[in-house]
């Protein structure tokens, strides 16, 4: 009997796995076409197909929660104790932690490289991390597992949202740099881009964000029109991809609005990678007579930590702060997937839990 | 001196110097590129084996890359994280971290003794503000707008010219936090120098029915730091009951507990279990499950049929399985020849035509398969020997027919199932496997220090949390009588960091004070 709940559990779990995947694939056509469809000059403000990606990525998440919720109870304990059960709960966060942002700002912009990175992880992790629903080992058995590993993955879940966040305020900040490089030499122009910057100035003030955000995005719609029309006549074809990147990212915000979001994000992951950190130690000390020795998993723990640390400080130093700062956490980032996927397949670790190979 | 306009190099004169390195290495800059260092000297450390980890890897890697592996192994790359190096570069991240924490500690301490800061002049630079008019009189407004703000910021009441204004200003807990976060770091720092100093740790391999005391003596390894007294161990002492396994079908761990009878320091007795992530702690030293494998229970009679050895020999397990190598040395045969007997126990042995192999860690058909040697063992020539080894210097193996080994003979090959007596070849006698006891392998550790490690660690979260989620937000009032005997009222708000909560902030004062002013209006109308 209770071996057929299981299964059945178990393969609900994978089935809804497989349906949340297929959702955030469509909610990534959408994300798309609707980037795509920002850089299209005639089809204006329209964002219908960034809301159809929005309502697909809620369904794709209620299924995701559910398939984590069951893989759950088919093993009857906590879903995060292999690097598959890691992977669709770390992912899960991801997810949640985007929507969650939906309110507080409209981020959509954010829908492609969200469910795109969390399509990606999760066919990692059906194909090459799956592992059938099982007990504990002795040494994972242990209420540590349960603080411990869930920290770590909330802190990854939140961390990925910031990565994007990051990246986003480079291609932003590069771009700006590149438009004042232009601006410089187009005097005619200047008027038109200080109306936009003053547009998104005005809407770091505003209260009422929404409302005002399309203010502000008409403004400074305006404002783009003009640098393309002053442009048109002299450098049409080589003026035309930057202007596609205009258009987008007039929806995404100043590099500055980005830092502060990334940031806040980044601080949230980081304050939860710490604990992760001390959490584990406890952990070890009870496990392993030690509370740290230096195995990889823990090395790169450290290298992550300190990494994060380093971004933190970079923010605070003249000459680091912004882009360069962002750097760090996308180099940070990069470490947390390395000591995910390398470190716990390759490396001669203690903490090998995958359940693979 | 330094402070020369001169095109001419200053001099700085070695005061000067080291006051330029101290400013250097205080500065934001360095301290940046020192945590980077540490993150990348970190790296070879999950590259490259590790001696205090894996020694025997650390030796099979020298072996592999001689030229290379020995300079790595003079640069200390084989113990990164003792290396000259890495500690070079984390005492100077401290040594910043003290030089930058210092003075703004001192800083602190001052601003959280004084007023905040008058109000600007000027409010217009300000990116938070907001203007309205009131009826209330100036300094009404300004006294109720400090009872508002002084419930979370630290707020007086300032007179001015022709005006009355607020200065407030919370969040000093941001401040606060960073501070202590970067002092419990330290203090993480010398409680894991201080648990170095005074840590013992040791292994111990006990069997079942036998007893272990803590004392130097009974560990099979031990190590202590520099400031242990080894004579002076917590004086208690236990007996290994019983030890329980339990394994899937595919030979998965699931559980594993040992029983264990402790007589402590003073005298009484009590039973306890060790498990896996589950040590006994006994008044502050820890007794952990590390292992644990199978001791075959053997007779060795000599060919008169005395009997020349007989008990349990620890044979120590391999892989998931429970392969198990181990030699039983029999040194005194009655005559000058000692014999080794070195080979595997199988705890659920298949026999296969190519030899015996082991299925399954529990002893559902525990076997025996031994080779013999004869000759002398060295157990008296003083130095200590490996007891699950055989020193096979002095020593040669004995072929299926009884004789030492020449090239073309079949090596001598001993299998003995659970209670079964059998030959050894040539003159040799008998064995017989009489039982399977188990054994534990303990971990003992002794930290005094580990609670200050603990302590200060979450002392460095907290800090943590409070400098990076603590809003620090100043806010202004000015209250000024315009022409037409209104009160004219602006507020400002400054943030030296990310904090969207200023702008709510203000206007919520504002809709408080302005309900506030109406309030006592329609009481004083009344």
């Amino acid at each position: 009997m209770i071996s057929e709940a299981i299964v059945t559990y178990s393969n609900a779990s994978d089935m809804l796995i497989y349906g949340a995947m297929a959702a955030y694939a469509v909610a990534l056509i959408a994300f798309s076409i609707d980037l795509a469809r920002l850089a299209d000059r005639s089809s204006g403000n329209n964002r219908k197909l960034a809301g159809v990606g929005q309502a697909v990525t809620w369904v794709g998440f209620l299924m995701h929660g559910v398939a984590v919720l069951l893989r759950g109870l088919a093993v009857s304990r906590v879903p995060w104790a292999n690097m598959y059960e890691f992977a669709i709960t770390a992912t899960l966060i991801a997810v949640a932690v985007y929507l969650g942002l939906q309110v507080l700002r409209d981020m959509r912009v954010l829908g492609a490289p969200v469910t795109g990175i969390v399509l990606l992880i999760l066919g990692a992790a059906v194909t090459l991390f799956y592992v059938d629903p099982r007990d504990l080992v002795p040494a994972l058995q242990n209420y540590w597992l349960i603080i411990h590993v869930s920290i770590a993955t909330i802190s990854v879940g939140v961390l990925t949202v910031a990565f994007l966040i990051s990246v986003l305020q480079l291609i932003v900040d590069k771009h700006d740099r590149v438009r004042a490089a232009e601006d410089k030499g187009a005097a005619s122009t200047q008027g038109a881009s200080a109306a936009a910057t003053d547009a998104s100035g005005a809407a770091t003030l505003a209260s009422d964000s929404t409302v005002s955000a399309e203010a502000v995005s008409a403004t400074a719609t305006t404002g783009v029109e003009t640098i393309s029309s002053a442009q048109a006549g002299t450098d049409a074809a080589p003026a035309k991809g930057k202007r596609t990147w205009q258009r987008i990212l007039k929806h995404v915000g100043t590099p500055q609005q980005l830092e502060g979001a990334a940031f806040r994000l980044n601080a949230i992951g980081f304050v939860l990678w710490t604990f992760t950190l001390i959490a584990g130690a406890i952990w070890a000390e009870e496990a392993w007579g030690r509370f740290w020795g230096w195995d990889p998993k823990e090395v790169w723990t450290f290298i992550i930590w300190v990494v994060y640390a380093a971004y933190l400080h970079a923010r605070a130093t003249r000459g680091w702060a912004g882009a360069r700062a962002a750097w760090f956490a996308i180099i940070g980032y990069a470490c947390i997937i390395f000591n995910y996927t390398i470190v716990n397949v390759f490396f001669n670790s203690i903490h090998a839990y995958s359940g693979i190979g | 001196m330094s402070e020369s306009s001169t095109p001419r190099l200053p001099r700085l004169g070695v005061r000067g110097w080291l006051r330029w390195v101290w400013r250097q290495l205080t500065s934001m800059r360095v301290a940046l590129m020192l945590l980077l260092a540490l993150a990348i000297a970190a790296l070879p450390g999950s590259v490259l084996p590790q001696r205090p980890q894996d020694p025997g890897e650390v030796v099979r890697y020298l072996e592999e890359n001689p030229t290379w592996g020995e300079i790595l192994d003079r640069l200390g790359f084989f113990d990164v994280f003792s290396s000259v190096w890495f500690s070079a570069i984390y005492l100077l991240l401290f040594i910043s971290l003290i030089g930058c924490i210092l003075p703004r500690t001192k800083v602190h301490f001052k601003a959280l003794r004084m007023q905040p800061p008058k109000p600007p002049r000027r409010f217009d630079r300000f990116r938070a503000r907001q203007k309205f008019e009131v009826a209330a009189q100036p300094q009404e407004v300004a006294t109720v707008a400090n009872r508002i703000l002084g419930r979370k910021y630290r707020s007086y009441v300032v007179e001015e010219e022709s005006a009355w204004a607020v200065s407030g200003e919370r969040g000093y807990l941001r401040e606060t936090g960073n501070l202590l976060f970067h002092l419990a770091l330290l203090g993480v720092l010398v409680a894991m120098a201080a648990s170095h100093l005074l840590t013992y740790r040791g292994q111990a391999l006990v069997l079942e029915g036998r007893g272990f005391a803590n004392s130097v003596v009974d560990y099979d390894t031990f190590e202590a730091g520099p400031w242990v007294d080894t004579e002076e161990l917590s004086p208690f002492s236990f007996v290994l009951e019983r030890f329980e396994s339990e394994f899937t079908a595919d030979a998965e761990a699931r559980d594993f507990e040992a029983t264990v009878s402790v007589t402590h320091p003073d005298g009484a007795v009590e039973t306890q279990s060790i498990r896996v992530n589950h040590p006994m702690n006994l008044g502050g030293t820890k007794v952990f499950l590390s292992g644990n494998g199978y001791a075959p229970n053997v007779t060795v009679r000599n060919a008169e049929g005395e009997v020349a050895f007989s008990g349990s020999v620890p044979f120590l397990p391999q892989d998931e399985v429970y392969t198990s190598p181990g030699v039983i040395k029999v040194p005194d045969m009655g005559g000058e020849e000692q014999i080794g007997l070195a080979g595997s126990f199988l705890p659920t042995a298949e026999l296969r035509t190519e030899g015996a192999r082991s299925i399954h860690p529990q002893p559902h058909a525990p076997l025996l398969v031994l080779t013999l040697w004869a000759g002398d063992l060295g157990l008296d020539s003083g130095i200590p020997q490996n007891v699950y080894e055989l020193d096979a210097r002095n020593m040669v193996q004995i072929s299926q027919d009884g004789e030492p080994m020449e090239s073309g003979a079949v090596p001598s090959t001993i299998t003995a199932e659970l209670g079964e007596v059998v030959e050894m070849p040539g003159e040799y006698g008998t064995i017989e496997f009489n039982g399977v006891d188990r054994f534990v392998a303990l971990d003992v550790r002794h930290d005094p220090a580990i609670f200050w490690v603990l302590i200060t660690s979450l002392a460095a979260f907290l800090g943590l949390i409070g400098s990076l989620f603590t809003p620090r937000r100043r806010v202004w009032l000015r209250a000024t009588r315009t022409d037409d005997g209104r009160t004219l009222v602006e507020v400002a708000g400054l943030t030296r960091h990310e904090d969207m909560g200023l702008e709510p902030e203000i206007m919520q004062v504002i809709t408080e004070l302005k309900a506030q002013l109406s309030q006592d209006r329609d009481g004083d109308e009344k």
